[in-house]
């Protein structure tokens, strides 16, 4: 089942097409890779999708239901749910009340405190940050900001994941955590799509990959298929392939 | 005919004034716009422009020429503020938004002892200011040569921070600070200098303006925040960033009070306002000519 | 200075012991106070009011209003308007519906667009109904000022404490609800918070009409104590600024925070003859700037770092070592 469909996706900053005319589409239970350089318009189409701005023109379908006009919390609601680039917790509260948020407001019926609370636990101790519901955000490492991220965003109990760099900034190790929490995201029923830039981490566990260059779609298919692909590794992957992280 | 000759001279007197607002309003649409303060003191330099005119034409100078010793003054009064305080609360503030909230509240806490620190010199009584109060006929009404001086004034300053900041270097300099003051900074640019400027100039601006309208009417020491409200209308109906906007804007809003005094009451000049930017927010959110 | 700390008052039993306290204090006052000295308790504990609404919204979200004195116009008004024709206690429900009603309007208007724009609609607001009401009075009704019946002082100190002990338990109960962890969301991150599902227009809104509430009937129940009121008079913007000054003195990321600046600035306010006041006024300006360059978390965030740091001297005394114990807070 197409959980996502983006037709002639585009959007104008000024004169400037961030994103431009982009097709694509996202099956069910799939992890898409989404790479590119940077200023290909990745997180833009994230933006676009969860609804941050309008777009300029085309069209974005959430399980059949075009996503045109509504804002971002009706968006969540709907099922679909993200994480920032540059990490956007909520420094003034504790971990557990970051997640909290996610649970109270991320589905559209009511949410009673008790159930709430039990889902932000569970969305905590699936990430692997039980212990640390108490402790301030700040006092967080980055890559376990990133993790409340994720567990803020799965508290709202979405059927899409978009993740934006989750692997920005770890370590050799902390990547191959992360791989397996997305591992783990898509085992549970959730379609996951991901903006990288760590090739490791995108080909050990993307179905498929799509590639952007100055706003429009370059290529598409398989990890081996895009590793394959010419014009990408000309654009992008010569670069990459020997940076690592 | 006569009334409509009335509403055009009302109008003309409108056109006048607002090239006065025109110039207060770039004033602090520098200071939003690159120093990212919501700068409410933004009045009280007006003020102490018109006050301090008064007290140096007590000492037999010229108000025209009150700018060549009051501007540098008040320059250096927002350079400091910005390069002490607001550079401080910068350094300190957690997040962006963070620092414009603790920016806004420290310009509240500096308006207050700005305006009261004129009160306790100048007193509360309005001080007559009034320069070149002659009148020039014009359809009908009498047109004083404050008016055309004054906005003849603001009209030429505000060409030449047009063109300073559209094709000199500094210029550049302080609108690539505006747009992205990290990459700004990394290019080369002393984005402290540039604030400390911007802030500056914003005052001396506002001072100009406050010797231009002292000419007019009596200034008083409590002029000032009524001044900033206005400002703050005009900047938002010109929209930030842009001094044909703002001059614009302020034209609007200079005939806007005019007509409203003329033809319906006084009072209601700041509701009139209000409701006009009511109506401008929701159609049109970045103002007139505004790009953010 | 982080305004937008979470705003929650953890330290319960100090709080209700407090409001207990403060209570028994206020109600027993009218008997040895005298007339004057009483007048002075009701405008500490309305300043009281506005401070801890003013936090309410701007502490948690971020969004600074400059409306209080506005909304307190509004409630001065309904007073000056209504006395003769509804009982009191209905006034006060009433200025405060009205407030409630204007702060939804601007809010809908100014709260969708970018925080900047809020606070500039707010910051003229008061000068915009002020002149409103200027021209209605002096056109429509064909007056200018109003007499006020005067009411019991004791009365009137009761009503302003009733109006203080709500304020504050509101304030206190939002922190805690789900209301409350949406405010402090924006106030962490709105677009975040959009994301997860948070309506920010309509949480904005909703808070910002609360607090007006407050602000409004603030403004009816001081009314009759000034005997005479005009647009000058009612819409002035020291009632925006003299809350907003004691909540940053005060520090606004505790409950008593701002009840202790409200206070100890109202009694300033109220008992310095006017020639003082001018001082006073520049005082305060200056506090404002210090409070926010140096003591961030304002005086009760000062008491914190002191117990911080006493606790910290005090058990490197004990264990005579380097075993710093982190003192809780």
């Amino acid at each position: 089942m197409r959980i996502l469909e983006c037709q002639g996706v585009t959007k104008f900053f000024g004169g400037l097409a961030a994103v431009s005319n982009v097709d694509f589409h996202v099956d069910q239970g799939e992890i898409v890779g989404l790479i590119g350089p940077n200023g290909a318009g990745k997180t833009t189409l994230f933006n676009l999708v969860a609804g941050t701005f309008p777009l300029s023109s085309g069209e974005i379908k959430f399980k059949g239901r075009k996503l045109s006009g509504l804002k971002p919390h009706r968006i969540c609601q709907m099922g679909i749910a993200r994480t920032f680039q540059e990490t956007k917790v909520f420094a003034n509260m504790p971990v557990l009340q970051n997640v909290l948020v996610g649970a109270f407001f991320g589905t559209p019926t009511h949410v009673s405190g008790a159930a709430a609370a039990r889902e932000a636990t569970q969305s905590l101790e699936f990430v692997g940050l039980s212990a640390m519901g108490a402790t301030p955000i700040s006092d967080l490492t980055l890559a376990n900001q990133k993790r409340v991220e994720v567990a803020r965003a799965l508290a709202t109990k979405p059927e899409l994941l978009l993740l934006d760099e989750l692997m920005a900034g770890l370590t050799p190790t902390e990547v191959g955590e992360a791989m397996e929490l997305v591992t783990r995201i898509r085992d549970k029923g959730i379609t996951v799509v991901m903006v990288e830039h760590v090739m490791k981490a995108i080909m050990g566990v993307s179905g498929r990959v799509m590639v952007l260059h100055h706003g429009e779609k370059l290529a598409e298919g398989t990890c081996n298929e895009i590793s394959c692909n010419k014009t990408v590794i000309d654009v992008y992957l010569g670069k990459e392939s020997n940076a690592g992280s | 005919m006569a009334e409509v000759e009335r509403l055009l001279g009302l109008s003309m007197i409108g056109i006048l004034a607002g090239g006065v607002y025109g110039l207060l309003a770039v004033g602090l649409s520098l200071q939003i716009g690159v120093c990212r303060v919501l700068n409410i003191t933004h009045g009280e330099f007006l003020m102490l422009g018109g006050v301090l005119t008064f007290t140096l034409a007590g000492l037999g100078i010229n108000p025209l020429l009150a700018p060549v010793i009051i501007g540098p003054l008040l320059f250096g009064i927002g350079f400091l503020l910005q390069a002490t305080l607001f550079k401080r609360i910068k350094v300190r503030a957690p997040s962006p938004a963070a620092f414009e909230g603790n920016a806004l509240l420290a310009a509240f806490g500096v308006m207050y002892i700005i305006s009261y620190l004129a009160r306790l010199r100048f007193g509360t009584r309005a001080l007559p200011s009034q320069y070149l109060t002659e009148g020039v006929p014009f359809v009908g009404i009498n047109l004083a040569v404050n008016l055309i001086v004054g906005f003849a004034i603001a009209a030429a300053v505000g060409i030449a921070v047009y063109l300073f900041l559209t094709r000199s270097r500094l210029g550049r300099a302080i609108r690539a600070t505006a747009e992205d003051q990290p990459t700004a900074e990394l290019m080369g640019v002393n984005t402290n200098t540039v604030l400390a400027l911007c802030f500056g100039l914003g005052a001396l601006l506002a001072g100009i303006a406050g010797t231009l309208i002292s000419m007019r009417t009596p200034v008083t020491t409590a002029m000032g925040f009524n001044n900033t409200v206005i400002a703050l209308i005009v900047v938002t109906l010109g929209g930030l960033g842009s001094v044909p906007g703002s001059f614009i804007a302020g034209i609007i809003i200079g005939v806007a009070s005019m007509l409203v005094a003329g033809l319906w009451e006084s009072v209601l000049i700041v509701p009139v306002y209000y409701a006009m930017l009511m109506v401008l927010l929701l159609a049109r959110p970045t103002g007139i000519f505004g790009k953010k | 200075m982080n305004i937008t700390r979470l705003f929650t008052a953890h330290r319960r039993p100090l709080l209700v012991g407090f409001l207990i306290l403060l209570m028994a204090f206020v109600f027993t006052f009218p008997l040895y106070g005298g007339a004057y000295p009483t007048r002075v308790l009701t405008t500490m504990l309305m300043y009281t009011v506005l401070a801890v609404s003013w936090v309410m919204f701007s502490g948690t979200t971020g969004y600074m209003s400059l409306a209080p004195a506005a909304f307190f116009g509004i409630g001065i008004y309904s007073t000056a308007l209504l006395q003769h024709y509804l009982p009191f206690p209905v006034i006060i429900i009433v200025g405060g519906l009205i407030s409630f009603a204007l702060a939804v309007l601007l809010g809908l208007v100014t709260l969708r667009l970018k925080g900047i724009y809020f606070t500039i609609f707010s910051f003229g607001l008061v000068v915009f109904i002020g002149n409103t009401v200027n021209y209605v009075e002096a056109d429509i009704f064909g007056r200018h000022g109003w007499y006020f019946d005067a009411l019991d002082r004791a009365t009137l100190l009761y009503a302003m404490l009733g109006l203080a002990v709500v304020t504050v338990l509101a304030a206190y109960f939002i922190s805690r609800s789900r209301l409350g962890l949406a405010m402090q969301s924006i106030g962490g991150n709105e677009e975040a918070a959009e994301h997860m599902g948070v309506n920010t227009t309509r949480i904005k809104v909703l808070t910002f009409a609360i607090s007006a509430i407050f602000m409004g009937a603030a403004g009816v129940i001081l009314a009759p104590s000034l005997s005479y009121s005009n647009p000058s008079i009612a819409f002035s913007v020291t009632y925006s600024f003299i809350p907003i000054v004691a909540a940053v003195f005060g520090g606004m990321g505790q409950l008593h925070g701002p009840v202790i600046g409200a206070l100890v600035f109202g009694f300033l306010e109220k008992t310095l003859r006017a020639q003082l006041l001018t001082y006073f006024m520049l005082g305060f300006g200056i506090i404002m700037v210090v409070v926010i360059l140096f003591l961030p978390n304002g005086l009760v965030g000062l008491a914190s770092m002191l117990r911080d740091r006493l606790g910290g001297v005090i058990s490197k005394v004990r264990n005579g070592s380097d075993g710093e114990q982190h003192a809780n807070t």
